[in-house]
């Protein structure tokens, strides 16, 4: 890990270029992003192609499994599709949701390797156990921000599952994970842990997310 | 007015409305990732972010018009426009969406008009208010100043 660190390392010029670039020995990080909201939609494709990650995005679950060949109409599955290292999907979307997505996605062979993210606007806690138990690596709190995602694809990038879960057990996840990491911030070995605390107010604008690794159910903590 | 005098009135603006809580930081995020090879990304998401209000707000009106309202609909229009705004940082029609969601709960039909009410005139606020600043922007680039705030 230590070497792949190195590699990745040397591989990031002064601006964060996570997901690295063809050509130089670590392969593109693809995305795919499932939203309903345009605005989210538009947003959500920045932030991932600000870290250069390869991103496809589109508007429902349905098209998602499209993309993926899992929606049982086409059976042989498109090359792009076979690369995808990871899905971040809505909760909330008309027709299927991003949970019923997860449970699809969970469920078919070819796809279930694949870290699935989840993201929402409301921290209900039924909700978020629901997810995580079924498998999905995190469930971020929107707005979703720059740091939000540049740790989750930096962990997904260093991750196998034991080396996230390592990070997890070292965290205590005390504070607000209220920091923006500008550009320039340079990535340490203990970045901020996957949990972090949320206030139950929904009007609040902190970051918050939970994950599997961190713990087996989510810490719902007071902000500061 | 020259680039000096400009810019300073950009930052006054924009603290004012960060103030005023037009905006939350959120739209920093956004301003954040605009650069060189999309030097004209916060304009465009704000722009969806318009388009998608203003339909979102016909809907409510048309919604609420009905002899017998359909508050689930209400309630899932609600929703997208708050997810939306919250997303560009639109911090004051964020917190009326979430009264409007509350009230809408309720099956308060007159509440719902008055919180439509106050979300239409919150969106005409933000807008001018939005025109405002990316007018100014467009003056100091015009004034041969650099595009970022």
């Amino acid at each position: 890990m230590a070497v792949a660190g190195a590699v990745l390392r040397q591989n990031l010029p002064g601006n964060m270029d996570l997901c690295g670039k063809t050509g130089k020995g670590v392969p593109e990080f693809h995305v795919l992003a499932v939203d309903d909201s345009i605005v989210d939609r538009k947003v959500i494709e920045k932030l991932l192609r600000s870290l250069s990650c390869k991103v496809t995005v589109v508007d429902s679950g349905s098209r998602a499994l499209q993309f993926l060949g899992l929606d049982g109409e086409n059976s042989s599955v498109g090359f792009d599709a076979l690369k995808v290292n990871l899905i971040m999907t809505d909760y909330s979307m008309p027709g299927m949701t991003g949970y019923e997505l997860l449970k699809k996605i969970k469920g078919s062979s070819a796809f279930r390797e694949i870290p699935v993210v989840i993201m929402s606007s409301e921290r209900i806690l039924a909700r978020i156990n629901r997810c995580l138990e079924e498998g999905a690596e995190e469930f971020l709190s929107k707005p979703v921000k720059f740091s939000d995602v540049e740790r989750l694809t930096r962990y997904l990038l260093r991750g196998e599952a034991d080396e996230v879960s390592e990070f997890g057990k070292r965290k205590l996840p005390k504070n607000c994970d209220l920091e923006v990491s500008s550009p320039s911030s340079p990535s340490s070995p203990s970045s901020p842990s996957p949990s972090s605390s949320s206030s139950s107010d929904d009007s609040s604008s902190s970051s918050c997310s939970y994950s599997r690794s961190s713990s087996p159910l989510p810490k719902r903590c007071k902000s500061v | 007015m020259d680039v000096v005098q400009l810019k300073r009135q950009l930052i006054a603006f924009t603290e004012l409305l960060y103030r005023e809580g037009f905006l939350d930081e959120q739209f920093n995020q956004l301003q954040q990732l605009q650069d060189e090879n999309n030097p004209n990304f916060v304009a465009e998401v704000v722009t969806l972010f318009f388009e998608d209000a203003e339909r979102i707000l016909n809907e409510l009106a048309n919604n609420l018009d009905q002899q017998s309202v359909d508050f689930k609909k209400v309630d899932a229009h609600v929703h997208q426009l708050k997810g939306s705004s919250s997303s560009i940082g639109a911090q004051r029609i964020q917190r009326v969406c979430i009264i409007f969601r509350t009230v809408c709960n309720e099956k308060n039909v007159e509440g719902c008009l008055k919180c439509l009410q106050q979300l239409k005139h919150e969106y005409a606020l933000m807008k001018s208010k939005l025109e405002t600043l990316f007018n100014l922007e467009q003056q100091i680039l015009a004034a041969g100043g650099p595009p970022s705030i």
